[in-house]
């Protein structure tokens, strides 16, 4: 019973086949951005974007296949909450940036 | 300080069993708590984005970090999050002596990357690198260390764990617990995938 | 062994802090003392300060609060006196030192552990009945919560005694903040003040959230909420996802004073800029925090004394969305000066603005409220309209400051004194005493005597007015804020306007220490025996004044907006159901008031740099939280027998006024 209450409450549930997907790529996805550095290969506009493309991808990952977050109505309010945290980040993150550099830009 | 006080906090609220929803609420509400402690994230974020590079003439990141030891703490990370998923899967099994050995494995892998970042911080303080020598420093010290800080709480929240599996069982309370650390120990994980980008990877460049 | 503490902390050399301290000191000793004489300490204890009951809880909050007002007014009253006389080569009879600590305090105290506490109380009080539900989500979070804001404001009040506060306002900007420029406790003081009622609150926003999400009574949609749980529940959106930025801003603000840090110091690649950018993007949102509670108080009380349907219900549910979003998006407005570019300033400009816009729509909706209503002019409608009126005078300067070119010129000066005051006395505190008097009689039982409760509010309102109107003037005349002394002789008469103002307020919360104590002595006549004294529209108005501590013996089925006005049309009202059921509440605990004391002596001994007292407090709250995550036996039954007898009595007391 009580484990039911948990299955609905919002982290979901996994299989040992979800963890098993979600590690190798999380292998994959942190491999590539320290080879891509450790080697030097590619430039260093390409090299920046890989490392945000795979950051991104692998806490997709993450989300989904350890915190099990996705479209079922018990997580709901918590993906909407997550949207909106994004949103903020962004606002303050990008706000922050955008008004620190345009002050160090004029000062220089 | 005080937002890892918030996360054991956490730890408090166990409320009516009877309530159908209780456990539920809880869930929500520790997600909730997870999204303001991101929030607290993303503020050193963005001071280390503003900050990271003011050397003030002292060594850049370029010249401190060893990115092989850095993987070598993400590999931990990454392994304690699998480790601790397996934990709820035998939670769901009502398996208690699986219970114990998972969360006494994820304890170990948890442990050595604190200790793994305890001794980076204690060679660059050594090495007179320390989080007074410059912004940049101030700003990667207080940034890692916080997330570090926060695995520390979830360590002894886990110790915490393992004694109350082991004394009450796998209870409801016991489980709504269990499932409210594997939300934290998870959210750790991702915090530590924008560190090692952000200021490790990027900080090499 | 005490760190920087020693017996020299105390100001004996101050005769006006010394004076306040011994008052205070007195004042608690008497208190003590009736508490011993009388034998209450037990009652108190467990009825009070051990309990999870929100309605309990809320009403200490206001207590709180209603402390917090009289210390932060006391510091107006002194600032306000400072420039009356501070003028033409006097300098008046503060220290600069001191005029530098009052205005500090003044400003954290009434944001932070008046208004903060008393919506806390108001919300608490309310919004649990008003979904019809029998607690919130986490009733021992609560009572820690409560704690936690207790243990900041007491602080506070410490600092007064024990040390000094802090000299660089309640935004506490650096580098001033820094150890360098203030090596003394006083930002210590405010530092952890701030952290742990900050903490307290983050906790609540979280609470009332999933409260309002999960526990709302069978039938009770989204578009059938109160507007006054709109309202809440878009404060705490603003709580959870604006206060950590402050717990962040400040942590690195005490790593640069404790740890020699490099944030927002001059020197070693620090930047100052940072910190205000990081403050004002937690404190431009908690203006709002303040603000949105009152907005709901005025829609419900608009409402209720105008016996009609909130005009434009689903306009106000996406007008406080509008706002909460956009309130995230303007901190810039806080710092114009800085120097940003052109195009940084012109963004921020416009998206403050735009607030005026479902600002705007409120308003419309509540006067269409009134339009054609049956008015009953009691004090909680006072205070709505007196504080509509006077809001928009705030609003429409603070439109005026929205643009950065006027900002280059009103920055800093007493305009903007007048403004945030002209929009944080009507919008929050008017807003909150519309509240008190509109839930006073749901909350304890009794109504609270109306000819008194008018006085105050003219007084209130007339001294508002005479104390504001002239720091616009004088900001034009290009007087700056925070001055202790100034010579130019012209700015003279405004000031000795404004201090009039104050003493007219000065009237006006004297009234209501007398409509109180009035009350309370007339309280069987004024008693409210039907639980309803206002015909409200809304739940909470269907419980018995007070409620009992579960609320609702049944859970009530809604299917409509003003769920209780529908009932009473329907005649279901107040009908007696077949049968009770068991009910299960939480037990009392003490956790939340020994962490909220550990909390307490944590931040004193961090401030005083007593490191050992620092760590055991840690440890003590540590194991505190630990004992009670062991407990699962948290809950008692009230057996449906004693449910039966609680609620008969409640009918035979409304048959006696319904025959």
């Amino acid at each position: 019973m009580s484990q039911t209450a948990i299955d609905t409450a919002g982290a979901g549930r996994g299989s040992f086949n979800s963890y098993l997907t979600g590690f190798a790529l999380s292998l994959i996805l942190t491999a590539i951005p320290f080879a891509l550095v450790m080697s030097g290969a590619w430039s260093f506009s390409v090299t920046l974007a890989a490392i945000l493309c795979a950051g991104i991808v692998q806490i997709l990952v993450h989300l989904h296949y350890f915190l099990h977050l996705g479209a079922s109505s018990a997580a709901r309010w918590n993906v909407l909450a997550l949207m909106f945290t994004l949103a903020i980040m962004v606002l303050f993150v990008g706000g922050t940036i955008w008004i620190m550099f345009n002050l160090y830009h004029r000062m220089m | 300080m005080m937002s890892t006080d918030a996360s054991t906090i956490d730890l408090a609220h166990n409320e009516a069993v009877e309530h159908p929803d209780t456990v539920g609420m809880q869930a929500l509400g520790f997600w909730l708590y997870l999204m303001s402690d991101l929030i607290i994230f993303a503020t050193l974020f963005a001071t280390f984005a503003v900050l990271g590079r003011n050397y003030a003439g002292g060594p850049t990141g370029k010249e401190l970090f060893e990115l092989p030891y850095v993987l070598g703490e993400t590999l931990l990370l990454l392994f304690s999050s699998v480790t601790y998923g397996l934990v709820m899967l035998a939670v769901y099994n009502g398996r208690k002596k699986q219970v114990l050995i998972g969360l006494a494995v994820t304890f170990l892998l948890g442990l050595g990357f604190v200790l793994m970042e305890v001794n980076e911080f204690h060679s660059l303080i050594a090495r007179g690198h320390g989080p007074d020598v410059s912004a940049f420093l101030s700003s990667y010290f207080t940034l890692v260390g916080t997330h570090g800080t926060h695995v520390t709480f979830g360590l002894i929240w886990m110790a915490v764990m393992i004694g109350q599996v082991a004394v009450k069982g796998l209870n409801s309370p016991v489980q709504s617990r269990l499932m409210r650390l594997s939300m934290f120990w998870h959210f750790l994980d991702i915090v530590w995938i924008g560190i090692f980008s952000i200021v490790y990877l990027m900080g090499v460049m | 062994m005490f760190g920087k503490l020693s017996l020299s902390a105390i100001p004996y050399h101050e005769p006006i802090t010394m004076g306040a301290v011994g008052g205070a000191v007195l004042l608690g000793l008497v208190l003590m003392g009736l508490v011993t004489y009388y034998r209450k300490w037990t009652y108190l204890y467990n009825e009070w300060l051990t309990s999870l009951d929100h309605k309990k809880i809320g009403i200490m909050y206001i207590i709180i609060a209603v402390v917090m007002l009289l210390r932060g007014f006391s510091d107006a009253i002194l600032m306000r006196a400072q420039q009356a006389v501070a003028a033409g080569g006097s300098l008046g009879f503060l220290s600069p030192d001191h005029f530098n600590q009052i205005f500090s305090a003044h400003g954290s105290i009434m944001i932070i552990f008046m208004a903060m506490p008393f919506l806390a109380g108001l919300v608490n009080i309310v919004v649990p009945q008003q979904i019809g539900s029998r607690d919130v989500a986490f009733p021992f979070l609560n009572s820690l919560s409560l704690w936690l804001t207790a243990a900041g404001a007491l602080l506070i009040m410490v600092s007064l005694g024990v040390g000094e506060f802090s000299k660089a306002g309640w935004s506490g900007y650096a580098p001033l903040t820094e150890i360098e420029y203030s090596p003394d406790v006083g930002v210590d003081y405010w530092i952890w003040a701030f952290q742990i009622a900050g903490l307290g609150s983050t906790l609540t926003g979280i609470n009332f959230i999933v409260t309002i999400i999960k526990m709302r009574a069978p039938g009770m949609t989204l578009m059938r909420l109160p507007l006054f749980v709109w309202t809440t529940f878009f404060t705490m959106v603003l709580v959870v996802w604006a206060f950590p930025v402050l717990t962040a801003a400040l942590a690195l603000l005490t790593l640069d004073r404790y740890l020699g840090m490099h944030f927002f110091t001059n020197a070693l690649g620090g930047n100052q800029m940072l910190y205000v950018n990081l403050f004002w993007t937690w404190a431009h949102p908690e203006v709002y925090i303040l603000i949105l509670p009152a907005f709901g108080v005025f829609s419900e009380v608009t409402a209720t004394f105008s016996g009609k349907r909130l005009f434009g219900y689903t306009s106000m549910v996406w007008a406080t969305v509008v706002i909460t979003v956009l309130s995230f998006a303007v901190w810039m407005h806080h710092f114009f000066t800085m120097g940003a570019s052109p195009n940084v300033n012109l963004f921020f400009g416009i998206a403050t603005m735009l607030i005026g816009i479902p600002t705007g729509v409120k308003t419309f909706n509540w006067l269409f409220t009134m339009y054609r209503g049956r008015i009953r002019f009691s004090t909680p409608m006072y205070w709505t309209l007196g504080a509509i009126v006077t809001f928009v005078i705030g609003g429409t300067s603070g439109v005026l400051l929205s643009l950065p070119s006027a900002n280059y010129v009103l920055h800093n000066s007493l305009f903007v004194i007048g403004h945030f005051h002209n929009t944080i006395i009507p919008g929050a505190v008017f807003g909150f005493f519309a509240g008190f008097y509109y839930w006073f009689p749901k909350a304890v039982g009794f109504r609270l005597e109306e000819s008194w409760g008018k006085r105050a509010f003219w007084c209130w309102l007339i001294g508002f007015l005479l104390a504001f109107v002239p720091l616009y003037v004088l900001g034009f005349m290009g007087m700056p804020r925070r001055m202790a002394f100034y010579a130019t002789p012209s700015w003279h008469l405004p000031l000795m306007v404004a201090a009039l103002g104050v003493a007219v307020i000065m009237l006006g919360i004297l009234f209501q220490g007398i409509q109180l104590l009035v009350s309370f002595k007339e309280r069987r006549a004024l008693r409210d025996p039907t639980g309803d004294p206002w015909d409200g529209r809304t739940l909470e108005w269907m419980t018995s004044s007070p409620p009992a501590v579960y609320n609702f013996a049944k859970i009530p089925a809604v299917d409509e907006i003003d769920a209780l006005t529908e009932m009473k049309e329907k005649g279901v009202a107040y009908g007696r159901p077949d049968q009770y059921d068991d009910i299960e509440m939480p037990k009392n605990a003490p956790h939340g008031l020994i962490l909220g004391g550990f909390a307490f002596v944590f931040g004193f001994a961090m401030v005083w740099y007593i490191w050992w007292l620092a760590i055991l407090a840690a440890l003590g709250m540590l194991f505190t939280v630990i004992a009670r995550s062991m407990d699962d036996d948290i809950h008692y039954v009230i057996p449906a027998a004693e449910v039966e007898r609680i609620e008969n009595e409640r009918y035979l007391e409304l048959a006696a006024v319904t025959k």
